[in-house]
């Protein structure tokens, strides 16, 4: 028995307060997914398919904010895939979508509370989520590159894989 | 102690994980009559219509049992329970003992009475041997009958299109899906079947299936003759509780839990579409045969069997289905009722329509064709039952989103975020 296992899972939250609608979170965001993460000009001019932006902004002036997987601890849209390409890490709680596996039956965006699972149609029709920039060794871009401290990453402590009430604020 | 678990689909996988998460050392063992690593059953049509490779279809890593620890006894046909003994009897004659059992035996197909259902070329549409069979006469330029054209019935047809197959489509209703699209609706998903060449017959039946040893056509209800080379059963599926059905253990449509997923036998449950569940929109017990659902049943079954107390009783009908690329999303309930207001927005031009069904300011069920993302946020709306007074006149509205909630609801949902 683990009942009694710990982890710290980290949310990337958003102040709307803050934000200002610049949307340099999605520009930074496509470049982290593109060929290209460390050079913006050829991400954007070079990539032969331009990835689509994993955090949404919503935005009706004045109000703004940016919006991604939350990775829940009970991640409807793992629990919903009908193929098994959506998983969760049983350690440090991201949600990824195995896109190989996907097959844009979309099925996670029916389930997805927070509506941040979108559909991609620039390859072979898959779903495009939020992966916590795992490749960039899990410090995602958009919160880095938010000029207005907008977005901040927020760690979240989890008993037994159910939520605890405690928080341990890493609030940037 | 030991854990048995009867069926390798969704809930058995869910029940594996959930009992895993608390009990990493009690042998688990998974009976199937399937000789295959778990996979995805929803993908045979995409594994016929070659969007998805055999080895694509596993549901869970190829190491999954050897990571979890389970012991699996697969293509051996389980035949009989002994409650008293805590025993499972097989088909090669060995009795399984159990501690706690899992009874996750699927749905199988519900076939009505028509003649000449004995020939060859008739399949079901269930599982991975059905397309596997179907796939051998499934050859470009031949003719296929399809019966049923709901769920199931349609994506057959789409798996038949993209293999260059004509098709027809016969069912007795007024409309296509009908439990899920109205007549709106339907409309639009008919004609992306008539695009794509296929034939829809409705309000007919199949009197007789026509050939000699093997299917060549059928004869309906109107008296029309449709020649063709094989026919695909895809009428419905019921609760395939043949395994227990004398047993005494209490079946109604499915076999009978509480929301903890015990059945009426002690240390006995059943999870995913063998059994009922609470559907808790309709407030009653049905089957909510869904892989969500499959999925939460089993994982409740599984925390359960280890000790744990874990409840399952928000389920209710969710589904996406895009239909030749047509892309349908619905939950909750899809029919008009008395006493439950619509609010539906049809733009012809687009192909699009959105409908949203609402009881005493609470989202109960909607509809979405073509512009179907962020639909989550509805599905979410009818989980929680929250007052949508304030959302009611930007339901469907394009960019529809968190920006349209008040601030209050906005902050709470966003600042939540994640938490179970």
């Amino acid at each position: 028995m683990d009942n009694n296992k710990v982890s710290n899972r980290k949310r990337i939250y958003a102040k709307e307060e803050v934000c200002i609608g610049c949307r340099l979170c999605e520009v930074h965001c496509v470049v982290a997914h593109s060929q290209y993460k460390n050079d913006i000009v050829k991400a954007y001019k070079k990539s032969p398919q331009r990835p689509l932006s994993r955090i949404l902004v919503e935005e009706t002036r004045p109000v703004s904010f940016g919006l991604q997987c939350r990775h829940c601890d009970d991640p409807k849209c793992v629990k919903a895939c009908i193929t098994g390409a959506m998983q969760q890490d049983p350690d440090t709680g991201i949600v990824t979508n195995d896109e190989s596996r996907c097959i844009g039956c979309w099925t996670c965006i029916l389930a997805c509370p927070y509506g941040v699972i979108k559909r991609d149609f620039k390859g072979r029709k898959v779903a495009s989520k939020c992966d916590f920039c795992i490749d960039l060794g899990g410090s995602p871009a958009c919160v880095k590159n938010c000029p207005n401290e907008a977005l901040y990453v927020d760690e979240v402590r989890v008993l037994n894989n159910e939520e605890s009430k405690e928080k341990g604020g890493t609030a940037k | 102690m030991s854990y048995v678990i009867i069926g390798n689909s969704t809930a058995a996988v869910g029940a594996i994980e959930g009992i895993r998460k608390y009990d990493s050392s009690t042998p688990v063992t998974v009976v199937s009559d399937e000789p295959y690593h778990t996979y995805s059953r929803p993908l045979i049509s995409y594994y016929l219509g070659g969007k998805v490779t055999k080895e694509n279809m596993i549901y869970r890593p190829l190491d999954f049992y050897q990571r979890n620890n389970i012991r699996t006894m697969l293509g051996i046909k389980a035949m009989s329970v002994d409650y008293s003994n805590k025993t499972v009897l097989l088909e090669n004659g060995e009795k399984l003992g159990y501690s706690k059992l899992l009874l996750a035996t699927g749905g199988k197909p519900f076939i009505p009475p028509m003649g000449g259902l004995d020939k060859k070329n008739i399949f079901n549409f269930i599982k991975m041997d059905d397309v596997k069979a179907i796939e051998k006469v499934a050859v470009r330029g031949s003719k296929a009958v399809v019966i049923g054209a709901s769920f199931s019935g349609l994506k057959a047809v789409e798996a038949l299109v993209k293999r260059n197959v004509s098709v027809t489509v016969i069912d007795i209703m007024s409309r296509i899906m009908p439990r899920v699209l109205d007549d709106t609706a339907a409309a639009i998903a008919a004609k992306t079947l008539k695009d794509h060449d296929v034939k829809v017959l409705l309000n007919n039946t199949v009197e007789t299936i026509l050939g000699e040893d093997t299917a060549a056509g059928v004869l309906l209800k109107d008296g029309t003759k449709i020649d063709c080379d094989f026919i695909i059963l895809a009428i419905g599926v019921r609760c395939n509780t043949d395994l227990v059905k004398d047993s005494g253990i209490k079946i109604n449509r499915g076999i009978v839990v509480d929301e903890k997923m015990q059945t009426s036998i002690p240390d006995v449950y059943a999870a995913g579409d063998v059994a009922e569940g609470y559907n808790f929109i309709e407030e009653k017990m049905m089957e909510i045969a869904i892989i969500p659902n499959a999925y939460y049943q089993g994982e409740t079954a599984g925390a359960n069997m280890t000790g744990g107390n874990k409840t399952f009783n928000d389920g209710f009908i969710m589904n996406s289905m895009p239909l030749l690329d047509l892309p349908i999303i619905s939950a909750g309930i899809s029919e008009d009722r008395e006493g439950i207001e619509v609010i539906s927005k049809f733009e012809p031009e687009k192909d699009t329509y959105k409908k949203f069904y609402i009881s005493d300011n609470r989202l109960v069920g909607y509809l979405l064709i073509n512009e179907v993302d962020r639909a989550g946020i509805y599905t979410d709306m009818i989980r929680n039952q929250s007052d949508i007074t304030a959302l009611k006149t930007s339901l469907g509205a394009e960019g529809f989103g968190f920006i349209n909630f008040p601030k209050d609801m906005r902050k709470e949902k966003m600042q939540k975020g994640g938490a179970a």
